[in-house]
């Protein structure tokens, strides 16, 4: 791989005193779909968290595209327009119809064109096949219905990736599928995506590469086939033993 | 106005309120200035109330120390101490200027150290009131407006304003009508609002039996239209799957 366009290097985090993340480096290509698994605790939501600058790093170097996270002068909406993340909880806005929540930041936040923001979001809401919920709150969909629209939320800042953090770890098991068809669409568009989960079977499906965490480090990475076939840690084989 | 003459002369209830052209006046010029004086406060205190909730999601030590202090001086003295307290003690400190008669006129008057007094009393409450709503905010809410590039003034605007606004409400409404109801103590510095000009009646015709009920009946009446008004408010705003009533 020439030219990574998500670059972790040597990333270390502690919160007060215990380390989370012990020295993390991982390159991810233009397009490409990584999986992130392990075991509760292991640092996977502080990685994504470290990528989008939600958590400040103790020591080492981030770069998204041409954008250095790390830098002390880090422009957040740059950042914010270049990478979207799609949290377990949804984390919708409550008091905005669903067409409100796809569209406001790149309305409020990227200035965009009101018009066009509102076009681009209705056609992102029947993408994920919620057009017709434009005008409800969230609180009136069902869990897998407002992960589609957190999701619709962040293609419509026009993101080159998306971080998904176990995105249908809250869902009830009939509204994981759907959710997981909507990302597998995305991937297969080209949407660079780094993906926390814990469904081993979607792992294997759309990665191109699977990461391994335990205690804070990446403990071993590969392509799915070779990863599940042939973990060579005894953490990993530990670990796929536990949840295969 | 002949019934209530009549109900005077006969009955032995007199409201002289109702046919006396002069009580009528000052009647009613008191009750206007109730209700100014409810409504400046009204809005001032929340208006104070939620800037002084901004400063204090600031990281900074000195403008939450500020607001800590304000809301401990004011929640912590009683209202009508403070009243006398703006008025004889901030009062004498203000400079005088002279009207056209050559008579020394404050330049902050009576009434206007009420409306300061109360707006800083009631905002006190209204800023526990905002800060338990925003404190009930998830904060994965706000770290999602953060993810999509909203500043923290941004935020505070757009995400955490309208839910904590919502999630107040029911308790903005109590301070409210503690807020009127503390209107009264404006009395004791000599403005003219309804309990004033009632107890000026009542004097006056000896009928203070009688405007004591009117008294009560005024101010349930005018307590009713601020706690159906509030509720309405509460009703509007309500967002299906947000809040107790899930
Ligand atoms: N804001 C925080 N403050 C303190 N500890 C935290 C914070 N965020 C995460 N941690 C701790 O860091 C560890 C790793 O967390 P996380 O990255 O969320 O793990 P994972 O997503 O793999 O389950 C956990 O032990 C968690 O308790
Ligand atoms: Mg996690």
């Amino acid at each position: 791989m020439s030219d990574p366009f998500i670059k972790l290097h040597d990333v270390y985090k502690s919160f007060h005193d215990t380390p989370v993340l012990r020295g993390v480096s991982v390159d991810i290509a233009k397009g490409e779909v990584i999986c992130i698994i392990g075991p509760s605790g292991s640092g996977k939501s502080t990685i994504l968290r470290c990528i989008n600058a939600l958590t400040p790093v103790d020591q080492g170097f981030i770069q998204v595209g041409s954008i250095q996270v790390t830098s002390k002068n880090l422009d957040m909406v740059a950042l914010c327009h270049c990478v979207g993340m799609v949290f377990q909880q949804y984390n919708l806005f409550p008091h905005r119809t669903v067409l409100q929540n796809v569209s406001m930041a790149p309305i409020q936040v990227l200035k965009q064109n009101k018009a066009e923001v509102t076009e681009r979001a209705r056609a992102l809401l029947d993408k994920v096949k919620l057009g017709h919920r434009a005008n409800a709150y969230p609180g009136e969909l069902s869990g897998g219905q407002q992960q589609r629209v957190a999701i619709a939320r962040a293609l419509c800042m026009q993101p080159q990736a998306i971080l998904f953090d176990e995105v249908t770890a809250a869902l009830d098991p009939e509204m994981v599928g759907e959710v997981l068809t909507v990302i597998k669409q995305i991937a297969n568009e080209g949407m660079t995506c780094v993906v926390v989960t814990h469904e081993m079977g979607f792992a294997r499906e759309v990665a191109d590469r699977i990461y391994f965490t335990d205690g804070g480090l990446i403990v071993e990475s590969g392509p799915p086939d070779e990863f599940f076939a042939n973990p060579a840690d005894e953490r990993t084989r530990s670990f796929l033993s536990k949840v295969l | 106005m002949k019934f209530f003459r009549a109900l005077h002369e006969r009955g032995g209830i007199n409201l002289t309120i109702f046919y006396d052209p002069f009580d009528m006046s000052r009647f009613i010029h008191g009750l206007y200035l109730t209700v100014v004086l409810f409504l400046i406060c009204a809005v001032a205190s929340v208006l104070l109330g939620l800037f002084a909730v901004a400063f204090l999601t600031l990281p900074y030590r000195v403008p939450r120390a500020i607001v800590r202090g304000y809301v401990a001086f004011f929640r912590n003295t009683p209202p009508l101490v403070q009243i006398y307290f703006f008025y004889f003690g901030l009062g004498a400190l203000v400079p005088t200027s002279r009207n056209a008669y050559g008579l020394p006129v404050a330049m902050v008057n009576n009434f206007d150290w009420a409306l300061i007094a109360l707006s800083l009393y009631a905002g006190a409450f209204n800023v526990e009131i905002f800060r338990a709503g925003i404190e009930a905010i998830h904060h994965s809410i706000v770290e999602a407006a953060t993810a999509l590039g909203y500043s923290k003034a941004a935020t505070f605007l757009h995400v955490m304003v309208p839910l904590a606004w919502r999630i107040s409400l029911p308790a903005l409404s109590n301070n409210l009508i503690e807020l009127l109801k503390t209107t009264t103590l404006a009395y004791a510095i000599g403005v003219p609002e309804l309990l004033y000009v009632s107890n000026q009646i009542w004097s006056d015709n000896i009928n203070t039996f009688a405007m004591m009920n009117v008294l009560m009946v005024v101010y349930l009446l005018l307590v009713g239209v601020v706690a159906i008004a509030m509720h309405r408010w509460e009703r509007v705003l309500k967002l299906p799957g947000f809040g107790a009533a899930r």
